[in-house]
């Protein structure tokens, strides 16, 4: 059975569409066979930033309703065999998506495949809680920034009673913490909340530190997850995150702001 | 209505229900016979069918003197002499009642609830002549929740954060918390409320009305507190507090936030 997480955060614009495809392809990358699903009916936006919206012919909705089997959805990457894409409706809304058509879904995806990965529209209504409704783990994307954490705040308050899990006692969902667009720079001018500020409020397991990068907009651009960029250091820190997702302990990197040694700054580099 | 008949020999006299009328209220505002009967009178002159053999109720809630003598024999013939039928009597001290009852008045229920006993006409006139700067509210007591949805009751010992939007409630005790409170969580309880990590959440013990309620914390940082309805924001927490450990009680009606 496939391990379902999902990317989260209850605030929009942090990076969870980002980060499920980074994550997604960081996994498939490695061997395991994944799927990344767009939940955020209407709005979507999974199959840009993935580069796969001139491949989309049926979607989540068509497969929730019997018009369109999974094999006839799912779009395969063309650069990682093992990772496919579940794109979203753009013409049909949130309540097309039911509990059980959902789980009847992620069962069928969990045949053929290690890990699922749902992207999760902003907010706390309908689509959002279908998104968690079933998962196993949860990443929980925030800005360090105050309403962006009283927000994923809110989400986990949210995790932790409206989930499967939640619902019938079992072993609750695995939460994590990735902290996205950090800038050590600014932390260390007392403009920006610090992991330990965060920390204090949302008390995770912290999984990342993906520092604020030009990087990620030109990969969103280009339809290529910015993981695959392997000269930026946002695509880095996402690499650094799924090693450490998988069990692997890796430093935190990213977090101090580079200080550019004396002769560093004189002769540039 | 025709009583319906039960399988037995001898068919059943009467049925009994409860049903709902609306009758016409005369609220007294003062009790100057002489007064009452002319504006009476003139009130009847407009619409006399409508008084003409109606069941009227007199309220006596207005007034504030509770020894006054409502002069009920008067009244109820005033009343009579204009056509009514005074069928009861609302609100009034016990005094006042009881001369209702021996002219054969109905007492009836005080459905209109001012906000709070003490927040009456006795403690508007207070704070009329001396303004209290410090701002304590006097809210009406939030009440309980019935059928809780979002609302987490009973357990009385919390040991994981409060996340923002969570409401705890321990029904009929004690809450004690021994982690963060985070902002927007709101923590209730019908007695104490003792919080072990920050408390940066809204915080409201005594709910039910307990006024010998206290709140107990390591880490004052909360957005409301409140006890038995006297609550206070976090603007109206002198600064020197924040942060503090401090207990929350009232004393005669006033909430005060002592450092421990």
């Amino acid at each position: 059975m496939a391990r379902i997480i999902v990317i989260t955060s209850g605030k929009g614009g942090v990076g969870k569409t980002t980060t499920a495809a980074a994550m997604a392809m960081g996994l498939a990358q490695r061997g395991h066979r994944t799927v990344v699903i767009d939940f955020d009916v209407g709005l979507r936006n999974l199959d840009l930033i993935m580069g796969c919206e001139r491949r989309v012919v049926y979607d989540f909705v068509n497969v929730i309703n019997g018009e369109a089997n999974l094999n006839q959805a799912l779009i395969r990457d063309k650069r990682c065999d093992n990772l496919y894409v579940l794109p979203a409706s753009q013409t049909r809304d949130k309540d097309a998506l039911t509990k059980e058509g959902v789980g009847k879904v992620l069962e069928d995806l969990g045949q053929g495949h290690d890990y699922v990965v749902c992207d999760s529209p902003a907010g706390i209504e309908h689509g959002a809680t279908m998104a968690m409704y079933y998962a196993d783990d949860a990443v929980v994307v925030t800005n360090p920034e105050v309403s962006s954490v009283r927000d994923s705040d809110r989400m986990l308050g949210i995790l932790s009673s409206k989930s499967r899990r939640a619902e019938s006692n079992a072993e609750p969902i695995r939460e994590f913490l990735l902290l996205t667009r950090y800038s050590g720079e600014r932390v260390e001018r007392g403009e920006m909340l610090s992991v330990d500020d965060v920390q204090e409020i949302l008390s995770l397991n912290l999984l990342g530190v993906i520092p604020e990068s030009q990087a990620v907009l030109n990969a969103s651009n280009a339809g290529v997850p910015v993981i695959l960029d392997h000269d930026s250091e946002a695509g880095q820190a996402y690499g650094d995150m799924v090693a450490r997702y998988l069990g692997d302990d890796v430093p935190m990197r990213f977090i101090n702001s580079a200080k550019k040694g004396f002769f560093s700054r004189i002769f540039g580099g | 209505m025709a009583a319906s008949s039960i399988t037995s020999e001898t068919a059943t006299a009467f049925e009994l229900k409860a049903d709902a009328f609306t009758l016409p209220v005369i609220r007294l505002l003062a009790l100057d016979m002489d007064s009452i009967a002319t504006q009476l009178e003139a009130k009847v002159a407009q619409a006399p069918a409508f008084f003409l053999h109606t069941p009227v109720v007199v309220d006596l809630s207005a007034m504030s003197d509770a020894d006054a003598n409502v002069g009920f024999p008067q009244l109820v013939g005033l009343l009579r002499g204009l056509g009514m039928i005074p069928v009861g009597v609302r609100g009034g001290s016990l005094a006042q009642q009881e001369a209702a009852k021996a002219m054969e008045l109905a007492i009836l229920g005080d459905t209109f609830k001012p906000k709070r006993r003490e927040s009456g006409p006795r403690l508007a006139a207070e704070h009329a002549s001396a303004p209290v700067p410090d701002p304590i509210g006097v809210a009406p007591m939030p009440e309980p929740p019935a059928a809780p949805v979002g609302i987490e009751t009973g357990p009385t010992l919390i040991t994981r954060p409060v996340r923002s939007g969570q409401r705890i409630y321990a029904a009929g005790g004690d809450l004690t918390v021994i982690a963060a409170v985070n902002p927007g969580a709101e923590l209730m309880a019908d007695g104490n409320i003792h919080v072990y990590g920050a408390l940066r959440g809204r915080v409201i013990a005594g709910l039910k009305g307990n006024t010998t309620a206290r709140i107990f914390c390591h880490d004052l940082q909360a957005e409301l507190v409140s006890v038995a309805g006297h609550y206070r924001v976090s603007e109206s927490i002198p600064a020197e507090l924040k942060g503090q450990r401090v207990q929350i009680y009232l004393d005669h009606e006033v909430l005060r936030i002592d450092p421990l």
